[in-house]
């Protein structure tokens, strides 16, 4: 008698499919919305903190919720109470974030605050514009993020538009104070929105810098491994190598380069996922050395930046930008709230748009949100030296000076 | 055209990589094989041996290749008690129920790292990660070399005990004829719960050969997992040398079609032999045709 517990292939494949898709994308998880008790104001607070972003999404959710904390020990909002965070998985996907608004809007939150993940942000600030939910991105960089007209959507932080010019005119400015060592130039990039938009400016903005691009090489996340990025790159010997991907992948890169010792002039990031990491400057000192990075970064001359800093080291976590942009976001929103005097989300949409907000961490200014883009948000340039992070320009925030190119 | 330069590094990393997806994929075709599971947990317990290996490194100091002494027995007994305890009681014989069982496995391994130990990914610093073997203009990493060997010992010592020993034997005979082997007096439960073991056991020994080039992170093993699932029914689902041959197979396709098409769409190559294969033989490379 055949065994009767076979399954058939064509079973197989069916079952297979539906459940490696249900394992992969994490469809089937935990539930993802927790509640602080006693307070009066609702806070979301989203963060892909599970799949392929959850690094970034865990450490995003760490600085919102110090600030949360630190807010309530002060007593709360004056007139509204105190913040009940509540906390929303995006799972790493578009769909994941956008369920998390649904139940977040239910809920009864007076905003939202994070996404992380460009793709995120675009699909999460629509979802929460159908209910006129006020949210404040993070991080995700796209323009489109702030460019569809949504009177909901604030971003604290800059955009591909600034981040992209402002990284090529300091490379260009670093370049010729060297004596133009270098011409010719590489991208390596991660292939969602955030990768591939900043590849396409880079792709437009490099040339009129009179640099030539050799090659640019998206790549898919996760990337199990870079051996074949590194052969391209190795080949065509550029001076320089653009990484823009996220933080797993970056580190893979960067090692991989080391160990079929391809040592470029310089590797120059453009929000690069882990150059303007202490994380990896501290597990990966020789692979780190003059990495370059034009990535957010906070104020290094923010005694409140430095105290928070202590304070988020102090719980064995790094003090990566995910936790200031979070911290001062939040911060903005209290602000917000503050000044609304009431948690209605139409008065407090008013309240961020006419935000100038000047508690934050990071090297901006006071907060002027135009069409829902915070114009002073700019990034900075910085540098692994002596196994730190550095400022290297502008030189209003410096604290050190670039080394390029790079010492064989 | 590729020059050679590039072309034959490509195709050796090919082969290391497809070592490692090897590794993967022989736990799970003998537990595929034999017991019919599709075990949603393997990419789970990938994530969870990793992590193992990353605690007896940092804690214990014991380099990953010598944890491959400790973490096998360890979770060839975990695979043990799982199938025994677990997996067996609750899908009451219904290989339905078995999906749905290790799927909920799954979600709870990896809620579980991610709750003790948040999303971080971790990383170890041995002297060897960063040494290479330079043949010509080629440098293959130390890691990935010491991987591939370790693929082909794994295959070979699973392939004898299936072949050689009366533990294999009693394994055959419950994958060919359940009833009948115990009617001959195997006791079933336990050649389940053995191979289940055993398939785990591989699991951890990936995990150690992994560690000194990879990352670990709670959901680490999904990025295996789907590709491992195509090599089984590639190679022949529960056959150990179609396995092997098959995750090379897919590692040269994939770093091929990576070369050639971009790594964005480097899965193309992989999934366009799959198909090829499965038309020319429907039962896989080395599977029993039907």
């Amino acid at each position: 008698m055949p065994n009767q517990r076979n399954l058939s292939r064509r079973q197989f494949l069916a079952t297979t499919a539906f459940g490696a898709a249900a394992t992969v994308t994490g469809s089937i998880a935990m539930p993802s919305v927790l509640h602080a008790q006693g307070a009066s104001v609702k806070l979301g607070v989203l963060h892909p903190v599970t799949g392929a972003l959850s690094y970034s999404g865990q450490q995003g959710r760490l600085g919102a919720m110090m600030a949360i904390e630190e807010i309530n020990a002060a007593g709360g909002i004056k007139g509204l109470g105190k913040i009940d965070a509540v906390l929303g998985d995006a799972q790493s996907t578009p769909d994941g974030g956008t369920a998390e608004v649904e139940k977040m809007n239910s809920a009864e939150v007076a905003c939202i605050v994070g996404g992380y993940a460009s793709n995120i942000c675009l699909a999460t600030t629509q979802a929460a514009a159908r209910y006129e939910l006020p949210y404040v991105v993070d991080v995700g960089v796209a323009d489109g993020i702030v460019t569809r007209g949504l009177k909901n959507t604030f971003r604290f932080g800059p955009g591909f538009g600034v981040i992209s010019k402002t990284a090529l005119a300091n490379l260009a400015a670093i370049n010729d104070q060297a004596g133009k060592p270098a011409r010719t130039v590489m991208i390596v990039h991660e292939d969602s929105l955030f990768g591939s938009g900043l590849a396409k400016l880079l792709n437009a903005q490099l040339p009129q810098q009179g640099f030539e691009i050799l090659e640019t090489i998206p790549h898919p996340t996760p990337t199990r491994d870079f051996n074949n990025v590194v052969l391209k790159i190795k080949a065509q010997n550029p001076d320089i190598v653009i990484p823009a991907n996220y933080y797993n992948e970056y580190v893979l890169l960067a090692r991989t380069m080391q160990q079929q010792q391809v040592r470029p002039k310089g590797i120059y990031s453009v929000l690069g996922g882990a150059a303007s990491s202490y994380k990896f400057v501290k597990e990966f000192p020789d692979a780190a050395k003059y990495i370059m990075d034009c990535n957010h970064w906070f104020d290094p001359r923010n005694e409140r930046a430095q105290a928070l800093k202590k304070k988020v080291e102090g719980k064995d976590q790094f003090f990566t930008y995910e936790v200031y942009m979070n911290y001062s976001c939040v911060n903005l929103i209290a602000d917000a709230l503050q000044r609304a005097g009431s948690a209605e989300r139409a008065k407090l949409t008013a309240a961020l748009a006419s935000s100038t907000f000047d508690g934050h961490l990071m090297p901006y200014g006071p907060t002027k949100f135009v069409n829902g883009q915070n114009e002073g948000a700019a990034p900075v340039n910085t540098q692994v030296l002596d196994n730190d992070i550095k400022v290297v320009l502008p030189t209003a925030f410096a604290n050190g000076k670039p080394v390029f190119p790079r010492p064989v | 055209m590729l020059s050679p330069a590039i072309l034959i590094p490509a195709i050796l990393n090919g082969l290391l990589i497809g070592a490692i997806y090897a590794l993967v994929a022989l736990g799970l075709t003998l537990i595929y094989g034999v017991l019919h599971i599709i075990n949603f947990a393997h990419g789970a317990l990938l994530s969870a041996a990793l992590f193992a290996a990353f605690f007896a490194f940092r804690l214990l100091g014991l380099d990953p290749y010598l944890a491959v002494f400790l973490l096998a027995p360890i979770f060839f007994a975990l695979g043990y008690a799982l199938q025994r305890f677990i997996i067996g009681p609750a899908s009451h014989g219904d290989d339905r129920n078995m999906l749905l069982v290790t799927l909920g496995i799954a979600v709870i391994i990896e809620n579980a790292l991610l709750y003790a130990f948040r999303a971080d990914t971790r990383t170890i610093d041995v002297a060897y990660a960063f040494q290479t073997i330079d043949i010509g203009s080629t440098f293959l990493a130390v890691p990935r070399v010491v991987g591939f060997v370790g693929a082909f010992a794994v295959a070979i010592v699973l392939w004898l005990i299936m072949t050689f020993t009366d533990t294999g034997r009693a394994i055959r005979a419950v994958a060919k004829e359940k009833l009948g082997a115990e009617l001959a007096g195997i006791d079933v439960a336990h050649v389940y719960a053995l191979t289940f073991g055993l398939g785990t056991a591989c699991v951890a020994i990936a995990a150690c050969l992994l560690l000194p080039s990879y990352y670990v992170n709670p959901s680490v093993g999904d990025a295996f997992v789907l590709v491992a699932f195509t090599i089984v029914v590639l190679g022949g689902m529960g056959s150990v040398p179609g396995a092997l041959i098959g995750a090379l197979l897919i590692g040269v396709a994939e770093s091929l079609s990576g070369l050639f098409l971009g790594e964005s769409l480097g899965q193309i190559g992989i999934f366009l032999i799959f198909i090829v294969v499965l038309l020319v033989r429907p039962s896989g490379l080395f599977g029993a045709r039907a």
